[in-house]
């Protein structure tokens, strides 16, 4: 962990929706290898500090550096390019396609075909479901078929940084479980995540660290397991005093 | 490789349909089948942007119209445009086009048009991309009547050589099948149903959004440039509101019917509205059955076609074909049901 520069390193970053300021300063930086967790309650800017790290948002100022590059001025498919993949929440897939041309989507940044063919397969042993539902359009998959699809959709692109948003939202407890034994696995395979997560005990289970955001701003941060047994975690959830 | 023996039958099937036609049927069925290769020309150029990349332009009309004024005004004599647009300019005076490159010309003017236009208007999503692709028909009207030395305003384009038949048409048909064909099960044409799909998500994997609408919608404009020169050739003489909200919502119609995200949707609709109201526009004069006399009913027939609108769009709200093609057992897909599909781009 000595390494001189994190992969993904997040200054100051402030974005507005018109007259609402989503997130007002946030700081936070992921090293190469590491899990971590992004959590807190709803409208605390989880989701937004994601999509604007992804181009999906734009920042109002801070910056945003990924891999030396400085991003917060590109767009999403150039990021994407770059090595950042971003599973958005509400797993959006592209229903009226199937399950394989979501996957090869997936890789469309990427001019490997022996790579994505590579990767495809180890979709197949990460989520054994998407070789069942192959053919099948991915709008009639079940809420956690759909999730393990999403998830496997933005791995096809090969990142060096994958931004995960609410990955057990919508889909049934028993998958959730499922869905959170493969990212164990990626974890073990060495994949850089960046996790939103309601569940926080499944989110601190996972991240080797956390940042607990609470109205725009960090409000919390360290080392997950010790996260785990604070107080102050719940106490930003349930917006107590500071 | 069954696809290419597909296409040449179909082929070989459409010629002996296009120079065969005429001799066994009479001018009216040569007119009803001209007409309906013409739409289907127009739906399908109208699907690429509308039904498969999910910008639902109200537009496109307008180039159907910029196609049929251009290729009208390259392909009169040098006569004729003295006679009729005595103020044109002199660049566009002197010559006359034959039909194929004036055709040729009218697509890639529209699809010109349709780059200018596209580039702010792509950007645009829902309910604001088809009202302000709504207000680019409107301006096209506008110009067309105002543009007088070009198109000789709200009076009647005429003198254009009735060049358009139905070896022509069904020719055109044919391209315009195969290279929609292609673009569309492409993985450019997975693109496009992408960002019809969901934009954000599309953005997120690294698609263009504005790059493969635009692509969509000036592909669609020159088609839809060819289809107005055929028009254009087809009635001889024309004027502004030819190209207006009528025709738009006709093919409107015939695409949503059909089923906007396929094809051979897209033609069975253009089929199914075509015979349809030539059927009723025959029941409209009234008939006798026995000894009941059923009056002429004018208007009936459009009655009619809206009912069965209504109530096509409430059993099947996709449309006749949805999002599927009509392969006869040839598709692309069955032909190989392997897991191995990562290689086969």
């Amino acid at each position: 962990m000595a390494t001189a520069d994190p992969l993904l390193r997040v200054d100051n970053l402030e974005v507005s929706f018109g007259a609402v300021r989503a997130l007002k300063g946030i700081s936070l930086d992921v090293r190469e290898g590491e899990v971590i967790a992004l959590v807190g309650a709803n409208g605390a800017g989880k989701s937004t500090t994601l999509r604007s790290i992804s181009g999906l948002a734009r920042a109002k100022s801070g910056t945003i550096t990924f891999a030396g590059t400085v991003i917060n001025k590109r767009t999403a498919p150039q990021i994407v390019r770059l090595g950042l993949a971003h599973s958005p929440e509400g797993r959006r897939l592209f229903g009226g396609l199937s399950v394989a041309e979501n996957l090869r989507l997936g890789a469309c940044t990427r001019s490997d075909p022996d790579g994505v063919a590579r990767d495809t397969e180890r979709m197949f042993t990460l989520f054994p479901i998407l070789r069942e539902r192959w053919r099948q359009l991915a709008g009639t998959l079940s809420g956690g078929e759909q999730q393990q699809l999403a998830l496997a959709r933005a791995l096809m692109a090969a990142p060096r940084l994958l931004l995960l948003d609410e990955p057990s939202l919508g889909v049934a407890p028993l998958l959730v479980r499922h869905i959170f034994d493969a990212l164990a696995e990626l974890k073990r395979q060495g994949m850089t995540m960046l996790l939103v997560e309601q569940n926080i005990a499944l989110a601190l289970e996972l991240a080797d660290r956390a940042y607990v955001l609470r109205t725009g701003k960090v409000a919390l941060s360290g080392i997950a397991s010790e996260l785990r047994s604070d107080d102050r975690v719940a106490q930003a959830y349930l917006g107590a005093a500071e | 490789m069954r696809i290419p023996l597909a296409i040449a039958a179909a082929i070989v099937l459409a010629a002996i349909v296009a120079f065969g036609a005429p001799h066994v049927v009479g001018d009216y069925f040569v007119r009803v089948l001209l007409l309906i290769a013409l739409n289907s020309i127009l739906v399908l150029s109208l699907s690429l942007s509308n039904g498969f990349t999910g910008v639902f332009s109200l537009g496109h009309v307008g180039f159907i119209g910029a196609g049929a004024y251009a290729a009208g005004i390259l392909s009169l004599t040098v006569q004729q445009k003295k006679a009729l647009l005595p103020h044109l300019p002199d660049l566009l005076n002197w010559f006359s086009l034959p039909f194929l490159p004036a055709t040729l010309a009218a697509g890639l003017f529209a699809a010109i048009l349709a780059v200018i236009v596209g580039y702010p208007l792509m950007r645009l999503s829902g309910y604001f991309v088809s009202v302000a692709t709504m207000g680019f028909l409107i301006i096209v009207n506008v110009v067309l009547i105002n543009a007088s030395d070009f198109t000789r305003g709200a009076r009647t384009f005429t003198g254009v050589p009735l060049a358009t038949t139905l070896p022509w048409v069904i020719g055109w048909l044919a391209v315009t099948l195969l290279v929609l064909s292609r673009l569309v099960y492409s993985p450019f044409g997975r693109r496009m149903k992408a960002v019809r799909d969901d934009t954000i998500a599309a953005s997120a994997v690294g698609i263009s959004v504005l790059r493969a609408r635009l692509l969509a919608f000036v592909i669609g404009a020159f088609f839809a440039g060819v289809g107005g020169s055929l028009y254009a050739h087809y009635l001889g003489s024309f004027s502004p509101n030819t190209f207006y909200f009528a025709m738009t919502m006709n093919l409107i119609a015939m695409l949503v019917l059909g089923g906007m995200g396929s094809l051979s949707g897209a033609i069975i609709g253009v089929v199914c509205v075509s015979i349809l109201s030539e059927l009723l526009r025959g029941f409209e004069r009234g008939f006798t059955i026995g000894d009941f006399t059923v009056p002429a009913l004018f208007g009936a027939s459009q009655i009619v076609l809206g009912f069965l609108f209504i109530l096509i769009m409430i059993f099947r709200p996709k449309g006749i074909m949805g999002d599927r093609e009509l392969t006869f057992g040839l598709s692309r897909r069955s032909a190989n049901h392997n897991h191995k599909e990562g290689k086969d781009r």
